[in-house]
């Protein structure tokens, strides 16, 4: 079910040529065009760049300029130059709210000739710093590479490269693919029902799996062999599972935590495969958990609460209730620099233990520092439309709530730069948010059929969904348009993941067979 | 009614947590859901609801069926005896006029409404409550042939029921259940 379009019609084609054939005109920008005043504003904080307005030439004011200019204002040299991501508020006639948009290339055609933008009044101009390091849109499909016997349930990339790839499956193994050359390299057998979830270390040296038979194995990647026994406590199937960040755990002693359906979450001390502690007080099966870099575990529940505990005792700290549905799913600002740790898009892995800790940690509060503070946020999704955006270091009261979702909501992300909130849903939309907010500020509307998942470009810059009408669409942050449509899985696509260093997208799904998108 | 039910039902076995891995995997957001996957319970929801658009406001009655002429009119012959015109009509069933109602002049009046047969009031009779008040007619709603079974709006503001909505219920729906010629009421 790919989006082809009709081919052209009659018309349709000989406009297309009366055009190619006849020279077009450039719309020059009149000289007398005049200046427009600027007045940049930092996206992550809402304060004011610079000491006042900026007068830039309309005929020069494109977003590489802008750059140029905000760089130079900020005193960044050549080797700090940021790019940046602008968008500027115009007036609408639909509602009284100005619609945030991309700062467009050609500001003259598109909004000060048709009269939107006037160059008298002062532009105030969002500025998101981007990622240094640009991700290429996958548009081709590398590599198909059956071998599962049953629907692949999770995948997820190595953090450190993108040539492995763990997928778990409902033929009871999880397998490791080689993605560069599209084999098979490990089939991990032991499990005696479905796979569920699949977790990778952030230093990339264990795989934990969770089940339908109740239990957690851990697996060493290189050898695919199972390390030690498998890990049996819960009384009932495993939902999702959630390492220990890098830079907080006791170093040699990683530990995991995993949720099940049996109302309780479970901290396993991975050496020693034993349980730690046990996190009971939700009142129906956890769907999700989360380990917070800040010492706390957050925890989503069907029982419509999201529980928030203290990683050192397992004391509950805060109880969130503001959902009235079944709570599907949490994402937590620092998400993506968790799960990579020090690995980071350069590829440079410090030598000692000492210097690796120490670069998870600078990493990740460079993540989370917003002026100074260090703060991770939660957004929860639930089954009763909406979401919350809260702050559990702050207090219990949500910072805002997300309508918009005109079913369930299954799927909620953030971009790995902490600005933007992306949830897919059941009524075939993905949303995006203002991560800062929680202010809606678009939809992404192309699939024809529920939403399963979503994932982030390691630069934020590019989204990726997957979903039940067997494709995967991937969409450009900075218009919210399509950027690439990819077809080719035959049935319902259930997981799909963006490896940490961008170059690959692994999905899998009803078909049985795992796919690697490349550019 | 039945068709609800067998929708129901047909439902209802899909909602069954697959706990045994011989059912289709599911990824774990899928799980204790009971999407109506099964194409049985789909096809016939998706008939149901062609089926209830068309007939949104049905009521469970008899169609309404054209009453023959003979049988409603009595044909009333006018003027004196050497030039009788039959165009006068009487109408020999139960009927309700409308509380401002007032007869055309004598020479014009088509139609006769035989002040026997007109009714006012209704013995209306409240399903739950289990009481027989008299009310006053508003209107007729749905005419089949004979009377019993006409829908008529009833005045219910003597009894001052209040809804939910605290606002008092002025006219009601009522059946009518007796025939009244024969019994010389309308019971409702």
């Amino acid at each position: 079910m790919a989006t082809v379009l009709p081919p052209p019609s009659k018309r349709q084609r000989t406009e297309a040529a009366e055009r190619s054939r006849a020279q077009q005109d450039i719309e020059e920008v009149p000289s007398d065009a005049g200046s427009l005043r600027l007045q940049f504003y930092d996206e992550t904080t809402g304060l004011p760049i610079g000491q006042g307005p900026v007068l830039v030439p309309v005929a020069d004011a494109t977003p590489k300029n802008l750059e140029l200019l905000l760089n130079t204002l900020q005193g960044h040299d050549s080797s700090e130059y940021i790019p940046y991501r602008f968008t500027l508020p115009i007036p609408s006639k639909a509602s009284t709210d100005p619609i945030t948009t991309a700062f467009p290339t050609n500001i003259w055609k598109t909004l000060i000739n048709p009269g939107l933008i006037s160059t008298e009044e002062v532009q105030n101009i969002s500025a998101a710093p981007q990622a240094v390091f640009k991700v290429q849109a996958v548009s081709r499909c590398a590599s198909t590479i059956p071998g599962h016997g049953e629907a692949i349930l999770a995948t997820q990339f190595s953090p450190r490269s993108s040539s492995r790839m763990v997928s778990g499956s409902g033929d009871n193994t999880a397998r490791i693919w080689d993605c560069d050359t599209g084999t098979p390299v490990h089939t991990l057998k032991g499990h005696t029902s479905w796979v569920l979830a699949v977790g990778w270390s952030p230093d990339d040296s264990r795989i934990a799996t969770g089940s339908m038979d109740n239990t957690v194995r851990m697996w060493d990647p290189k050898t695919g062999k199972q390390l030690g026994n498998p890990m049996k406590g819960h009384t009932k199937w495993v939902m999702s599972l959630a390492w220990e960040p890098y830079h907080i755990q006791i170093p040699g002693k990683p530990r995991l935590a995993s949720a099940s359906k049996d109302a309780t979450v479970r901290i396993w001390s991975t050496n020693q495969q034993t349980i730690e502690i046990v996190l009971s007080g939700h009142k129906g099966s956890v769907s999700c958990v989360k380990w917070g870099g800040i010492g706390l575990i957050y925890t989503s529940s069907h029982d419509k609460t999201v529980k928030v505990w203290n990683a050192k005792d397992g004391t509950l700290a805060h109880s969130l209730n503001a959902h009235a549905h079944w709570v599907n799913h949490l994402a937590l600002s620092t998400d993506f620099v968790i799960r990579t740790a020090y690995h980071d898009h350069t590829g440079k892995i410090p030598e000692s233990e000492e210097q690796k800790v120490e670069k998870a940690k600078e990493r990740f509060l460079k993540a989370a520092k917003i002026q100074g503070e260090v703060v991770e946020r939660l957004v929860s999704a639930s089954d009763d439309f909406t979401m919350y955006l809260w702050e559990p270091s702050k207090g219990t009261k949500p910072v805002a709530r997300m309508l918009g979702h005109q079913k369930q909501v299954n799927h909620v992300t953030f971009s790995p730069d902490g600005l933007i909130i992306a949830s897919s849903g059941f009524d075939n939309h993905t949303k995006i948010w203002n991560a800062r907010d929680g202010k809606f500020i678009n939809t992404l509307r192309g699939h024809v059929a529920p939403v399963y998942q979503c994932a982030f470009s390691p630069d934020s810059r590019l989204l990726v969904t997957g979903s039940k009408d067997t494709t995967l669409k991937v969409w450009d942050m900075r218009t919210h348009k399509l950027s690439v449509d990819l077809p080719g899985h035959k049935d319902e696509v259930y997981a799909v993941d963006w490896s940490p260093d961008g170059q690959k997208v692994g999905s899998g799904g009803k078909d049985k067979a795992v796919r690697i998108w490349r550019h | 009614m039945k068709k609800q039910i067998k929708a129901l039902e047909e439902s209802c076995l899909n909602s069954s947590a697959p706990n045994e891995p011989s059912t289709t995997p599911l990824p774990q957001y899928l799980l204790d859901r009971s999407n109506p996957t099964n194409a049985k319970a789909l096809s016939s929801a998706i008939k149901n609801k062609r089926n209830e658009k068309a007939a949104k406001f049905s009521v469970p009655l008899p169609k309404v069926r054209a009453i023959a002429e003979e049988e409603l009119f009595t044909v009333v012959q006018t003027r004196k005896k050497t030039a009788k015109k039959g165009w006068k009509r009487m109408i020999n069933k139960p009927m309700f006029v409308g509380r401002d109602f007032t007869r055309r002049p004598v020479k014009y009046e088509r139609f006769i409404w035989p002040m026997g047969l007109r009714y006012k009031k209704a013995n209306v009779t409240h399903p739950e409550l289990g009481v027989t008040i008299q009310l006053p007619i508003i209107s007729v709603r749905k005419k089949p042939a004979k009377p019993n079974g006409t829908i008529i709006e009833v005045n219910f503001s003597e009894l001052g029921l209040v809804t939910v909505v605290v606002e008092v219920i002025s006219g009601r729906w009522a059946q009518i259940t007796n025939n009244c010629e024969n019994d010389g009421c309308v019971n409702a």
